[in-house]
């Protein structure tokens, strides 16, 4: 049986006032990312074609795009990995507005990021010496466990709470939060408590885990979320908050 | 569209039903094991303190959990929010505390 | 037909939940009224409770059961998470809370029958 030569990729086209898929019939290549398929368009076929895209490598998370359905970043997809019968469907992130094609604005994701207390609060000055934080302290281990993300996205447009209530900081930024929780030379502990405990806050999860499902750096936001949860409970039952 | 408050309302008051659902299952297949009938069944719960106590705990727990419970989802589905979405929380926990209160007095007095 | 972000186990977890919960929120207040019955009027409650006796009822009373335990057993799951500390086998234990609640419903439905 001879391998298929092309693939139909299913584009979505289009801009905040609405759009569609369309169709374009792409050569099937060894080791070829979607963002490489999709590339491959803009250059040959449609160079109208808007999309984002940097490091190629995945490490800047600006190139996730829906892939048959689901989140994804698109350069570390294997185009030949999500073809079905053929076909694969990519369309904009969703939970974003978008800006054309499959270019999403992301400044309601990143406005959520700074509401939900996203900035390090300094306790000290370049003045004073760098603080000693053990490795294996259980604080540090915390972080260091939600750490790693690079804001693509994926999980704030897996999040069904963001979909139904437009309101929810959103896995990203809850993560984000927590980190700094946990982080011992952060000053504004207080202030970002309030922040998660509100009406749009870290309380809304229903712990789907589509998040932590589909987190292309295989971090935990649920789990980052259940500990601001916890903490924002116990603030209150202290009379803390 | 719940804050830290309505959380823990809605948490404890699961963690107040978890052992009494157990117990209401528990009852139930005691009552249909020994193929009870509503006489029966009414002359051993009236003048109960026991089924008294647990049933009104269970009810006003459960008012507490089935108003917060619902009124997520009326948010998140139907969209309701601002006061209306506040009315509807109180309305439904008055009704289920209100008919609950009743059946408990109808079983237990 | 379900969309692709949602096809995992405990999404379909929590959708137990959101269902058996709005199911039995909307039956709670029936099944209050019902009770309610018992005041003056044993006869009625008693009429009621000969018709709960038939198949088709006791069938629907069976599903209930299966609600009510898949919402105590899922609600215990989500406590477990949300209030202990994380463990890695969240479907396990969202599938083991299914399981158990179909042992209660069988057992449930056994007794009647």
């Amino acid at each position: 049986m001879s391998q298929a030569k092309e693939a139909d990729l299913h584009v979505w086209r289009g801009d905040g006032n609405g759009g569609g898929l369309v169709r374009y019939a792409v050569p099937l290549r060894d080791s070829q990312t979607v963002l490489d398929a999709v590339t491959w368009i803009q250059r040959r076929l449609e160079p109208g074609l808007s999309f984002r895209f940097a490091c190629r490598v995945g490490m800047c998370g600006t190139c996730a795009m829906t892939v048959n359905g689901k989140p994804r970043w698109t350069c570390r997809t294997r185009l030949k990995d999500v073809v079905e019968n053929g076909r694969v469907v990519i369309a904009p992130l969703e939970n974003l507005p978008v800006i054309k094609d499959l270019a999403c604005d992301f400044s309601s994701f990143f406005g959520k990021w700074g509401k939900a207390g996203g900035r390090f609060a300094a306790t000290a000055t370049r003045l004073d010496a760098v603080a000693a934080i053990r490795p294996d302290s259980r604080r540090r281990r915390l972080a260091d466990a939600g750490i790693e993300c690079i804001n693509c996205g994926v999980c704030y447009s897996a999040c069904d709470v963001v979909r139904w209530n437009p309101a929810y900081l959103g896995p990203a930024a809850l993560n984000r939060s927590w980190t700094l929780v946990n982080d011992e030379r952060d000053g504004g502990r207080e202030k970002r408590l309030r922040a998660v405990a509100g009406a749009g806050g870290c309380h809304n999860c229903h712990s789907h885990q589509g998040c932590a499902t589909l987190c292309p750096n295989e971090l935990n936001p649920t789990l980052s979320i259940a500990g601001l949860k916890r903490a924002t409970a116990l603030a209150v039952l202290k009379g803390e908050m | 569209m719940i804050g830290v408050r309505l959380y823990l309302a809605q948490r404890l008051s699961a963690l107040i039903l978890a052992p009494l659902v157990a117990g209401h299952l528990a009852v139930i297949f005691y009552a249909v094991q020994g193929g009870l009938d509503g006489a029966e069944i009414l002359s051993r719960t009236q003048g109960s303190v026991g089924f008294a106590l647990f049933y009104g705990l269970f009810v006003i727990a459960v008012s507490v959990h089935g108003a917060i419970g619902l009124r997520v989802v009326v948010h998140e589905h139907l969209k309701l929010a601002g006061r209306t979405l506040d009315g509807f929380t109180l309305a439904t926990g008055a009704v289920l505390l209100g008919l609950g209160l009743r059946a408990c007095v109808a079983v237990v007095g | 037909m379900i969309k692709p972000h949602r096809n995992h186990p405990l999404w379909l977890a929590f959708l137990l939940h959101r269902l058996s919960g709005v199911c039995l929120a909307l039956y709670l207040p029936v099944h209050f009224l019902v009770l309610g019955l018992a005041i003056d009027e044993t006869a009625r409650l008693g009429g009621v409770l000969r018709w709960s006796e038939t198949l088709p009822v006791e069938m629907a009373v069976m599903g209930l059961v299966f609600l009510l335990a898949v919402h105590l057993f899922g609600g215990l799951r989500l406590l477990v998470l949300e209030f202990l500390d994380w463990h890695d086998r969240q479907k396990s234990v969202a599938a083991a809370a299914v399981a158990l609640s179909f042992a209660a419903a069988a057992a449930f439905f056994l007794q009647v029958i």
